[in-house]
Order: C-alpha cells, then structure tokens, then sequence
C-alpha cells in the first residue's frame, strides 16, 4: 500500500490511519479492564458482610433480612472464591452485560442510554461554545503579540485557570439566577436550563484554547513563510486566510484531545453542581449510595467517550496535517 | 572548570521572572496565614457554637462563623493546611519515582522503556479525576485512597518528560566524555542529567501540586472526597452554599483562598512546559 501512496504527491489523508486507530481500540480495551478491575475491588472491600450492605442501599436499612442479603449474594457472585468471580466479572463486561442498578433495579444500560444522551448534549454545547469563544480571540491576540488584547487575555485566562469549574459555575449562578434572576440555576428540562452548565464547562475550555492558538497564530504570523505572503502582495485577510489559518489551528485541534480531560472532569462536577441529568451525575449518586453496578457503568462510559473523543481528535489532526501521513 | 561549577550550581536556584515572583509571594502569605493562625488565635476548626452562627467579622471571630458557629478563620488555615500538605506529599511521591523511571527508561532504553511506557499510557487511558475517583470509592473519605489516587495520576507527567529529555542527554558528547572519564552513573547523573532536569521538574511540581489541590476540592464540592466535619477547601463552598443569602461573605472566603492558593503556583510553574 505505501508503495502506491508514494507515488503521489501527498498521501490520501486515510494513509497511516489503520495504525492509529488500533491504538485507541486498545487504549478502550484498557479502559474497560481497568474499570472493571477496580469495581471489583470495590465490591470485594465493602467492609462488613457485602450482601447486607448492598442490601441495605437496595432495600432501606429497616427491610434488610437474610432472604433479601442471600439474594443479593448469589446476584453478585459475593459467594465465590475471588479469582474466579473475577473473571465472571470480566466476562460479564466483555458480553456488555452491565447489570441492573442496586438503587433503582433498572438494567443499568438502559439508564445509561438515556444520560448519555444528556451527557453528550452538554459536552457538545461546551466544546462549540468554547470554540467560539476560545480560538477566535486567541487567533486575534496573537497577529499582535503584547497588544492590549493580548495582555488582557492572557490575565482573564490566568484568572479562570486559577478558578475550578465547580467554583467558575457556582459564582455564575450567584450572578446570573440569583442577583439577576435571568436563568434557571438548577435542573434540565427547557433550553435555558443548559445555559449555564455549558458557559461553565466552555469558559474554562476557552480560557486553555485561547491561550494555546494564541501561541501557534504568534509563531505562524513571526515565520518566513506568513512573512513572504504579505510581502508578495497579499493583504492581510488573504495571508490569514490561506497561509495563517489552517496552521494555527494544527496545535489547537491537537490540544483539544488535552482538553478533553478537562471536559470529562468537569462534566462530573458541573453535572452534580447544576443536577443535569448526566453521566457525571449518575456516577457521583452512584458513588454516594454505592450502587456498583451503576459505578461500573458509568465510569466505563465516561472512559469510553473520553477514549471516543480522542479519536475525533487523532482524525481531524491527521485531516488538517498532511506531515503526520507519512 | 570553576565558571562551569559556578553555572551549574546557579540552576539550582533559577531566578525568578516577576510572574514566578509574585506567585511566590502569594503563596508565602497563605502559607504564612495557615501556620501562623493556629499559633496566635485559639482557634478550634471543629467547636461549634450555635448561639453564634453565621456572625459577620468582628474582632473575637475576624473573618466571621459559618453556619455551626465555627470560626472561619480556624476552618481556613486547618483546611490551607490540610490541601496544601495533601499537594506536597503526593507531588513529592509523584516526582520521585517519576523522575528515576523517566532517567531509566530514557537511559537503557529497550525493554524496560517499552514496559514503562506503557505502564505509563496505562495510567493515563482514564481521565484523572476519574480514576481517583474510582480509588476514592473503594475507600470513602479516606485521605489515603485520595492521596495514592493523586500520585497516581500525577507521576506520568514527571515520567513522560524526563524520558525524553534524558533520551536527547544522554546521547550528548559532554555525557559520553564523562562515562569515558570512568564517572559512574550517579556522578553522571547529578552532573549532567539533573541540571537540566530540574527547572522543568520544578515547574511539572507547581502545576502538580495546583491540579492536586483542584483534585481535592472537586471532590469535597460533590460530596465524594473527605467527610464533614474536615475543614477542606470544596466541603466547606457546598456546606456554605445554602446559607448564601444569609452570608454572602462567608461563601466568598473558601472560594477566594482556592483561587489564591491555586493562582499562586500557576504563577510560580511558570510557563506551561507542553
């Protein structure tokens, strides 16, 4: 195959792909085993009598007696010798066969569908809206590095680096729900109800982006190259147009798989802050009730969007850079 | 050969640009604040008073009661304290092994390279928060799952630099005259590796010892981290949140502390090393 690539020009932007991609396979499979392993653990470390500890979460602590804990023994496999339940462990999760919630006895894939979707609209309303915000003003900052944008995007973004998401969202509902009463603080339901978390997850994403194009637009508009467009006779607009843009956003792409940990962390925080009905969410009520089987899942799915979303990013490098090809 | 000895040792202590300056002085007054209090005031972080709660500064409280009628200015220095304490063990137990995996693996190469890198991606294939979460779940509001899920997360970056500085170090012709000379490899080490190492190490640590901090008050905001009634930074927002209105002023302060005391290392690292 690379015989009849080298022949052309430029590689197809699908050369060297198979290899990156089995990467990531392996990086999910990885995700899984991990996961896996450590809510076994999990289980396996419930101080007292496991059975009567779920049971308790299950049932409530004044309906727990033998027949309801004996039941969840054997649901659990808590009866059987570690290794091998181990493995009933695994192979349960190589089968996708999650379990049902402890707490509210659904199947946990069917109740991680449906926050999924929840999780996903709200990490794709922050990405976009970062993107807006971020790269554009990093982008003008730095056609003119230490001008006075430069200067006070750089102090804006040392503040909100500073600031944790969660303490970023809180202060935005004391400003906007309850000093100016313009937005719902809390919950989901009508569009307005997902302003906030978004703003929250996008202005820390942004205060990183921007900084990060900043950078690559500074060292793109100091380079030979962006110095020979302008002084072959383009104007400025056409030089940013054909020779600026899509060099600088090489490095903000690439560092938007960075920034994913970012999102994945926050969308954990700011889900619980502003009770959206997520993935994260789930995961912190999961955690706190020690339903484990909603634990597994939710941490497994987090893991895998992180891991999902990586790829996009590989992809999109590998589109808008044609050195990587090779 | 002296000029020489005089520049290496001058990269022990790197001067600082304004930025670093500042972060610096931050960070002592904050420090200076949660050593010093518990020294001068009576200050108890867990007595509560409640026929005393949420008071506004006065002279007896100087930063006001939370909503139990504890002193706020005890609960802050025990919880400046506490995170801080949390972020210097776990960089230190970070930066350690770190360190002398990435100079192993980046100087012997071959197998013990490829094991440890993909020890490495191993650890790095979940978001962080996430894998500390998971270890925290095993074991609820212990400080100590929360402290090895730190390092655990922290460690790769120290192992992903210094492996590949190290891989460019070691092949230099200053390095190769020495191992000629006969040095042995520590002497080769502290000569010619951890100059070089160092200024970036230092800065993998400020931002290390910033993400931990910012790791534990996450934690604490959702409820999942260390229990009441520890005085940490996120436990002590989500505790006051309720009582906003009633006290403003006192939601403001662990808010404001976590700001300084993450803003004052972001300042210290310096640039950002990636």
């Amino acid at each position: 195959m690379s015989v009849a690539l080298a022949s052309r020009a430029t590689p197809r932007w699908t050369a060297g792909l198979g290899g990156l991609l089995l990467q990531r396979l392996f990086q999910a499979g990885l995700v899984a085993w991990m996961v896996g392993t450590l809510t076994f653990v999990l289980t396996r470390s419930l101080p007292g009598d496991m059975a009567y500890r779920i049971a308790a979460g299950r049932y409530g602590h004044d309906m727990v007696n033998t027949s309801a804990a004996e039941a969840v023994r054997t649901e659990l496999a808590l009866d059987q010798p570690a290794l091998g339940a181990y493995f009933g462990w695994l192979w349960d999760l190589v089968q996708f066969d999650l379990g049902r919630s402890l707490v509210s006895g659904e199947p946990v894939m069917a109740e991680l569908w449906h926050q999924l979707g929840h999780s996903l609209g709200l990490a794709a309303m922050a990405v976009l809206l970062s993107l807006l915000l971020g790269p554009p003003l990093g982008l003008i900052a730095g056609l003119k590095p230490n001008g006075w944008l430069d200067r006070v995007s750089e102090v804006a973004a040392s503040v909100l680096r500073a600031l944790p998401p969660f303490a970023v969202g809180l202060l935005l509902i004391l400003i906007f729900s309850v000093s100016l009463g313009w937005l719902p603080a809390a919950g989901h339901g009508r569009g307005a109800h997902g302003v906030l978390p978004a703003l929250t997850l996008a202005l820390a994403l942004a205060a990183i982006s921007s900084r990060v194009a900043r950078n690559a637009m500074a060292d793109v508009s100091q380079s030979a190259y962006y110095a020979f467009s302008r002084t072959k006779g383009l104007n400025e607009r056409l030089s940013f147009l054909r020779h600026g843009l899509r060099n600088a956003a090489v490095p903000v792409v690439a560092y938007l798989g960075v920034q994913f940990v970012y999102l994945i962390e926050g969308v954990m925080v700011v889900e619980t802050l502003f009770a959206w009905p997520g993935i994260g969410h789930a995961l912190v009520h999961a955690i706190v009730a020690r339903d484990v089987p909603m634990i597994q899942g939710t941490a497994l799915v987090m893991g895998l969007m992180f891991v999902a979303l990586n790829t996009v990013v590989d992809l999109l490098c590998h589109w808008l850079d044609p050195r990587r090809r090779i | 050969m002296t000029t020489l000895t005089l520049h290496a040792t001058r990269r022990w202590l790197p001067a600082l640009s304004p930025r670093q300056g500042l972060g610096a002085v931050l960070l002592a007054l904050l420090l200076a604040f949660a050593w010093l209090v518990p020294w001068l005031f009576d200050a108890d972080p867990a007595r509560q008073q409640m026929t005393r709660i949420l008071q506004l500064p006065s002279l007896a409280e100087p930063l006001g009661t939370d909503h139990l009628g504890r002193s706020l200015l005890a609960r802050l220095a025990a919880a400046v304290q506490l995170s801080f304490g949390m972020a210097l063990l776990s960089v230190a137990s970070a930066a350690i092994p770190g360190v002398i995996l990435g100079v192993m693996a980046g100087w012997r190469g071959g197998w013990l390279d490829r094991v440890l890198g993909s020890l490495a991606d191993a650890c790095l294939a979940l978001p962080g928060l996430l894998l500390v979460l998971l270890l925290v779940a095993i074991a609820p509001g212990n400080f100590w799952a929360l402290y090895v899920g730190i390092s655990l997360v922290l460690w790769i970056e120290y192992f992903r630099v210094v492996r590949a500085r190290t891989r460019i170090l070691v092949a230099s012709p200053q390095l190769e005259a020495s191992r000629l000379l006969g040095f042995g490899p520590l002497a080769l080490f502290r000569r010619h590796l951890w100059p070089e190492l160092a200024p970036q190490v230092l800065t993998l640590a400020a931002f290390g010892a910033a993400s931990a901090i910012l790791a534990m008050a996450a934690l604490g905001f959702v409820s999942v981290g260390l229990r009441p009634p520890t005085a940490e930074l996120g436990l002590m927002m989500i505790e006051l949140l309720p009582y906003y209105h009633e006290a403003p002023w006192a939601m403001a302060q662990p808010i404001l502390v976590l700001f300084v005391l993450v803003l004052s290392l972001n300042l210290l690292a310096g640039r950002d090393p990636r």
